[in-house]
């Protein structure tokens, strides 16, 4: 059965391609530094890919590379299978998302989305309807005669979507789209970008420092530092198997310990605080509690010099509860301990 | 001006007195702007037997009515088309060139830095020399100077590093995000110039236009030597000074100066009028 379908695959003359974006030892040098150090990335179809990592990782110079922003020093960028290395912004298939929406200040929401079609020389009539569905689209038709400085943050990053989305690009570039939104319209756009990403069925590449978002929303999360890719996988994969303390340390929710082996990640919310018996354990003071709801969060300072902090389920802490200055062990079970290397 | 109409004054406690005596500091220099000035104005009013110094005799308009009658003033009103007709020039000039100028010097390219100082360094540049040097030049190549040859160019030796200049603050502004964005949207480097850099810095241009405009409409030092045989109108009210004295001149000043604060008063207009279409503060 699966043979049969390959070969009929084969048999058509165009073959589908396997992938979005691939990006083949990519490289970008500015003078001396080096800001994107020879990375490799295949993104399948219809992906929502997130590239993760602190600022100055060389996340936002890769995008801007793959929509043409960059000029790339290295290596190539193919998108479904078409080497658009040296290829101009427009003709890549891209449309890129600015972190601060880039929307022109001059013209009203419906000539920013219907501006690329004018540039195609689209008549008035045509591409202000077709302007009208995209905002239709992004919920935000009745805001087609506002000028852009008229429009809340999450307003703007709507018509922003708009204007990308009507080129009708094969992939969409976002840099850091949520960043400049409060924390409850973040959660609430985060949602309305994955939906329109399954909904349109093409691959988003979308640039953040924060691991929630990634975590979020990502099929394909890209973990970056120092110019190269540390990890890459689902959130999950990443999550319960951080391949070293970097990404340990900075998705969050990982305690960093020494183990008999070497370095070990542990998920905070799998320590627990008591007795040293015959598993795993480290000894240290607590500094902190924190009362979260629904897990309580009690920081510690261990004798071997690491910051740790254990993730307890309300009760099993209030039966139990420690305070600031007193000693502590932490336990946790060597199943759920991965060593990890140090860079 | 006020900004953002936030008082400083503290609630119930008054103002202290250095407020006041900070208050007299700035009424006095304000005077000293334009005291000079508002002598002038008053005196343009002298009546028909008042001479050019206090006291008014009287107030009338004759001085005034003087100014469009043929005679010896005949030339006040030729000379203002004239000067407004080069300031035009120069306006528009400036404007292309520095646009042009200030959106080229966004890049740093070997030698920019020695070409800005390069073209800035007119500004200091004694002004009467300079045209000297243009007439000069004029004389060796065996032109004859005048209105739109000469003083043009000795004209623009001035308002094009000042051009250059106000276009660096205004190009300095802008983000080049707003390019990109039209790149990605397909659009030709023509279509990004005509729909959206030119647009975005439309408020600057303007301001551009008007500071050439105004620089132009007042010059004296570089125009006086390079002028040929149609004078402009500070030129015209130069001779004038020197020859006759009458309250004309005062009333000549008056309606230049009136003619000025309108140019700048309807620019701005303008500019603010833009600017609060984007800032979304008008109705739409």
């Amino acid at each position: 059965m699966m043979r049969l379908a390959t070969n009929q695959a084969t048999q058509r003359t165009v073959v589908e391609p396997r992938f979005d974006v691939e990006l083949v030892a990519v490289t970008k040098r500015y003078d001396r530094t080096v800001a994107v150090d020879a990375i490799s990335l295949r993104i399948p179809r219809a992906s929502y890919c997130c590239l993760l990592g602190p600022s100055g990782c060389g996340k936002t110079s890769t995008l801007r590379m793959i929509a043409g922003h960059e000029i790339v020093t290295d290596g190539d960028i193919l998108i479904r299978d078409r080497n658009v290395t040296d290829l101009p912004t427009a003709r890549r298939g891209t449309a890129m998302m600015f972190q601060n929406y880039a929307l022109f200040p001059h013209l009203n929401c419906l000539d920013n989305v219907a501006f690329s079609l004018k540039m195609r020389g689209v008549g008035k009539a045509e591409r202000h309807a077709r302007a009208r569905e995209f905002l239709e689209l992004v919920e935000m038709a009745e805001f087609a005669p506002r000028l852009p400085a008229q429009l809340s943050g999450g307003q703007q990053q709507r018509i922003a979507l708009a204007r990308s989305l009507i080129t009708e690009p094969q992939v969409l570039l976002l840099d850091e789209p949520l960043s400049a939104l409060d924390p409850f319209l973040r959660v609430r756009m985060r949602e309305e970008l994955k939906r329109l990403q399954r909904e349109l069925g093409i691959t988003f590449i979308h640039v953040t420092h924060s691991q929630d978002e990634a975590m979020a929303l990502a099929d394909l999360m890209v973990v970056m530092d120092q110019g190269q890719i540390r990890q890459a996988g689902t959130p999950r994969q990443i999550f319960e198997a951080p391949a070293n303390v970097f990404i340990a340390r900075f998705i969050g929710g990982h305690n960093v310990l020494p183990g008999p082996r070497g370095l070990v990640a542990v998920r905070a919310d799998r320590c627990r605080i008591g007795q040293a018996g015959n598993g795993a354990h480290s000894s240290g003071r607590v500094v902190a509690v924190e009362y979260q709801g629904p897990v309580v969060r009690v920081s510690l300072q261990m004798q071997s010099g690491e910051q740790a902090a254990a993730l307890l389920p309300d009760n099993t802490y209030f039966a139990a509860p420690v305070q600031p200055g007193d000693p502590a062990t932490l336990v946790w079970s060597e199943a759920d301990a991965h060593p990890v290397t140090v860079s | 001006m006020m900004v953002g109409g936030q008082s400083y004054q503290t609630a119930g406690r008054g103002r202290p007195w250095t407020f006041y005596a900070l208050a007299g500091l700035f009424g006095f220099f304000l005077l000293f702007l334009y005291g000079p000035m508002l002598v002038i104005y008053l005196l343009s009013f002298q009546g028909p037997n008042g001479g050019v110094t206090f006291p008014m005799v009287g107030t009338s308009l004759v001085w005034f009515e003087d100014i469009l009658k043929p005679g010896q003033m005949a030339n006040i009103p030729v000379s203002f088309g004239r000067s407004i007709a080069l300031a035009a020039i120069v306006s528009v000039l400036t404007v292309v060139i520095s646009v042009a100028a200030g959106l080229a010097f966004r890049r740093r390219f070997p030698g920019s830095g020695v070409l800005f100082y390069l073209a800035v360094a007119s500004l200091v540049m004694p002004s009467l020399l300079v045209g000297f040097g243009v007439g000069l030049g004029f004389k060796a190549l065996g032109a004859k100077p005048s209105l739109f040859t000469s003083a043009l160019g000795a004209q623009l030796t001035w308002t094009l590093p000042f051009g250059l200049f106000a276009m660096f603050a205004v190009v300095n502004r802008f983000n080049r995000a707003y390019e990109e964005a039209a790149n990605d949207l397909g659009a030709t480097a023509w279509q990004r110039l005509r729909h959206v850099t030119l647009p975005i810095l439309l408020p600057g241009i303007i301001g551009v236009a008007m500071g050439a405009f105004t620089l132009s409409y007042d010059e004296y030092a570089r125009t006086t030597l390079v002028i040929g045989e149609r004078n402009t109108l500070p030129l015209e009210i130069y001779a004038l000074i020197s020859s006759a004295t009458s309250p004309t001149l005062f009333a000549i000043g008056t309606v230049t100066t009136g003619v000025s604060f309108l140019i700048i008063g309807i620019t701005l207009w303008r500019i603010v009028r833009l600017q609060r279409r984007r800032a979304g503060r008008a109705p739409s």
